[in-house]
């Protein structure tokens, strides 16, 4: 029998009793005031680490030092505490809180709660600041073969950083702003967010924006130490890399739902803000491809520590395109000059503070390597100078709206016709020269043998572009472009893996060498191809997409592409938080019944906002993507259908390429700690 | 402001885009109307071309492009007829003219500067004394392959 609990005796019309085991609106209060204090402390621990290790490290003290390691893993876990109390302020849906009744509402469905958190600009600068002091505190843990000092200063510049968002965040965006009199309910999130592809998609772009921080304090401490060497070469490359992977899966997932949310099927609009996360990301690519040169070869190093430096500021400018409102954008949050100032002031400090250092230090650098001209190393270094200068194509181009309007008086806009022809011819060169680069020996080579490899490859790709050609119905040079070179870069990539196997021995023994090659290796290939295969997807969606727009009453069929659309039916369906008009399409390919498509258009009443949901068949070869509009006067439905031949291919070869960083990033030797004693060959055990 | 401009991009007329009452009964004007509309911007969504936009003003301008087309005009006479009453703000892809001539050759001007210091960098490199031991010459290297084919 259960004995009964003080609640259980109390009178039902009567108060609970204090310490009643129900967390109390006192309680929430609570947690939410402990958050706040806990962003406070952090914000002093963070100055703290700032400070004494680059002292310590100045003046060879080693206790000042060693409060960095602590310091960074305070900073975290308080920060970390502060998070959780704002995500409980929205699972809970406590109104008293400013930005949840801002961005929240009682009845939205668990998940958006929490990716509520930061789906605004106080909670995701929160995750923001959570993300720069986790990447602070996997040094602490992880960099124990870090020379101390260099150590102690990567921390406190790590910690900068920390101090200027925390104070960001503290004094101009606080999450924990209190309402006098919370509302009875929230006013919800913007629908378009409440959807599981942009849920994430800002953590894991916030993950490579703040990843390029540790770089960044990589770089600031090597400039202080003056010095850079194989061994800082190859501790700043996993961050780079992780940065660079995160920041893939990030762009994918936004563009991914830009595909599929947006209603006519497009995948990438050249908006300030995705450029804003772009241009970190085709720096990034610059700076992982250099960072090699210093590792293996101690060359490019005054290069790739500006890259490092310069790659955190587009991270930065980027953080205050979005925030700042200046370049207006279609999700631009949180318009507000006062943060944009703010913003803009912590980007020049850490940009001039981190180039200036640069002018003063980088002749310390003293390349060792020396290399030919047709060599691996020049070959980097024109991957470095392609990927650069898009990357400066992007740049102006976003910014030269501001530009023209403030000196030359004209008020003009740079879309995506702009940067469709100024951008992909770099990607076209880039994509040609990169198997010939990758394949190209250190040191010195020589192009005839690379390219006598490569001739199958070469002819495969020239079939696949003949093909495409042939098979098109317009004269696009696109298409077949995009399929020559992703049938070039694959064909290179697996070149270059077959060609490491050596020259001798048959096919089982290269097999076997194959699967024993280096991680690096394998991730080089498979995100080289990776990038060969999202360029066929782009091509192939801008040249061969083909659409249909119509009045469809129920029973009627479309015909596109080969394919047969039917509208059998058209529902209301009342979801948890929206009311749906939801069409029933079957599609059918000849007599055969391929699948149910059910798009639908959805009505969010608390925001007052409309949404569609396309309802998309999935191919390998293609999409069928159906759209319903609105009921017509003379009966019948606006619908649209889209033929979107390759379209996978645009993120599937993007989760390649993150997938060959991945694999590169779990390489031996960033696993085993440098210097340390070779681990003894494991002896076989004979079967029993 | 957020709330604004998503407000005006899909309040204002909840309908999708380009709507079948607007499309003309010849496909190679209605193409050709597709064509232009990409190109204009939607002016009160931002960075959208008319085309994808399912703004009111966006289902204006289609309509006037559509109606320049079948009177007869070019189409850069329709470009122009709607620069000259919108300004050069609608066009997504701007003038070549001008200052915005450093805006196209930025990317070129870029490309070269950044290919002469390479270019100087890796000839540099290429000269300077080698710090280990020397590289190989043609005919060790050669002898080098003759002994791993074997």
């Amino acid at each position: 029998m259960r004995t009964p609990s003080p609640r259980q005796c109390v009178h039902p019309g009567a108060p609970i009793a204090i310490g009643a085991p129900v967390p109390s609106a006192y309680d929430k209060r609570m947690i939410t005031e402990l958050g706040h204090f806990a962003l406070i402390l952090a914000f002093c621990v963070a100055c703290v680490q700032a400070v004494l290790p680059l002292i310590g490290a100045h003046k060879r003290w080693p206790g000042w030092m060693a409060v960095a390691a602590p310091a960074a893993t305070a900073q975290f876990l308080l920060t970390a505490a502060s998070f959780a109390a704002l995500t409980w302020a929205f699972v809970t849906s406590d109104f008293s809180l400013r930005l949840v009744t801002l961005n929240s509402h009682s009845a939205k469905p668990l998940l958006y709660k929490i990716t509520g958190v930061w789906g605004n600009h106080e909670g995701s600068m929160l995750l923001w600041i959570l993300i720069v002091t986790l990447f602070g505190a996997c040094v602490a843990w992880f960099g124990t073969n870090l020379p101390p000092s260099l150590k102690a200063r990567v921390l406190a510049v790590q910690a900068m950083i920390g101090v200027a968002f925390l104070a960001f965040l503290i004094f101009t965006s606080n999450p924990f702003l209190r309402l006098v009199v919370p509302p009875f309910d929230g006013q919800d999130l913007n629908p378009l967010l409440q959807d599981p592809g942009l849920a994430f998609h800002p953590p894991f772009l916030y993950l490579g924006y703040v990843g390029l921080s540790m770089t960044y304090s990589f770089a600031i401490a090597a400039l202080i130490e003056g010095r850079v060497d194989a061994a800082w070469g190859r501790w700043v490359r996993p961050y780079t890399l992780a940065a660079w992977i995160f920041l893939t899966i990030g762009i994918a997932l936004g563009s991914w739902w830009a595909y599929y949310e947006l209603g006519w099927g497009g995948f990438w609009f050249w908006d300030p803000v995705e450029n804003a996360s772009f241009m970190p990301w085709l720096i990034a690519a610059a700076l992982l491809h250099s960072a090699i040169v210093v590792e293996k070869r101690e060359s490019l190093k005054s290069w790739t520590i500006l890259l490092a430096i310069i790659a955190f500021g587009f991270s930065m400018i980027g953080a205050f395109i979005t925030r700042s409102g200046v370049l207006t954008s279609v999700h631009a949050f949180a318009n507000d000059p006062e943060r944009g100032m703010f913003l803009l002031a912590i980007t020049a400090l850490f940009m001039m503070g981190g180039l200036t250092m640069f002018a003063a230090r980088a002749s310390a650098m003293q390349a060792k390597g020396v290399f030919a001209v047709k060599s691996r190393e020049s070959m980097l270094v024109l991957n470095n100078l392609l990927l650069g200068v898009a990357c400066f194509i992007v740049f102006v181009g976003t910014i030269w709206p501001l530009v023209s309007e403030l000196f030359f008086d004209r008020k003009l806009s740079v879309g995506a016709p702009f940067f469709d022809l100024a951008f992909t011819p770099f990607m076209v060169l880039l994509g040609l020269v990169l198997p010939v680069g990758a394949m190209l020996p250190w040191k010195r080579g020589s192009f005839g043998r690379i390219l006598r490899a490569l001739a199958p490859a070469f002819v495969l790709a020239i079939a696949a572009g003949l093909l495409a050609f042939a098979m098109q119905t317009g004269r696009s040079a696109l298409g077949p472009m995009g399929l020559f070179l992703a049938a070039w870069l694959v064909g290179g990539s697996v070149t270059d893996l077959w060609t490491r196997t050596g020259r001798t021995g048959d096919i089982r023994d290269r097999l076997r060498r194959l699967t024993r090659l280096p991680r690096a290796d394998w991730g080089k290939a498979v995100a080289h191809g990776g990038l060969g295969i999202t360029m066929a997807g782009v091509a192939a969606m801008n040249a061969w997409a083909t659409e249909d727009i119509r009045v469809a009453q129920v029973g009627d069929s479309i015909d596109l592409a080969g394919y047969t659309v039917t509208l059998d039916d058209v529902r209301r369906v009342q979801g948890p938080n929206y009311i749906s008009t939801t069409g029933d399409f079957t599609l059918t390919r000849g007599d055969d019944v391929i699948g149910v498509l059910h798009p639908e258009k959805r009505f969010y009443p608390v925001a007052q906002m409309p949404t569609t949901e396309a309802g998309i068949d999935n191919g390998f070869l293609r999409d069928i993507y159906v759209v319903i509009g609105d009921p017509q006067d003379g009966g019948g439905w606006a619908v649209r259908t889209y033929h979107k031949p390759l379209a996978n291919w645009i993120w599937g070869g993007a989760i390649l390429m993150a997938l060959g960083g991945m694999l590169s990033l779990s390489d031996r030797r960033y696993r085993v700690a440098a210097g340390a004693r070779k681990v003894a060959p494991v002896q076989g055990v004979p079967a029993e | 402001m957020r709330r604004l401009i998503l407000l005006l991009c899909l309040i204002a007329a909840p309908v999708l885009a380009v709507q079948p009452d607007e499309m003309l009964d010849d496909p190679a004007l209605e193409a050709r109307a597709r064509e232009i509309s990409s190109g204009l911007r939607c002016l009160v969504c931002r960075n959208e071309s008319i085309d994808d936009s399912n703004a009111e003003l966006a289902r204006d301008l289609r309509l006037l492009v559509r109606d320049r087309l079948t009177k007869g005009d070019t189409d850069s006479e329709v470009v122009s007829f709607i620069v000259d009453r919108y300004g050069e703000y609608v066009l997504l892809k701007p003038q070549m003219g001008g200052s915005n001539a450093v805006l196209w050759l930025a990317g070129p001007a870029m490309l070269l500067l950044g290919a002469g210091i390479a270019v100087l960098y890796i000839r540099r490199r290429a000269r300077a004394e080698p710090a280990g031991p020397g590289a190989l010459t043609e005919t060790e290297e050669a002898r080098l392959r003759q002994i791993m084919d074997e």
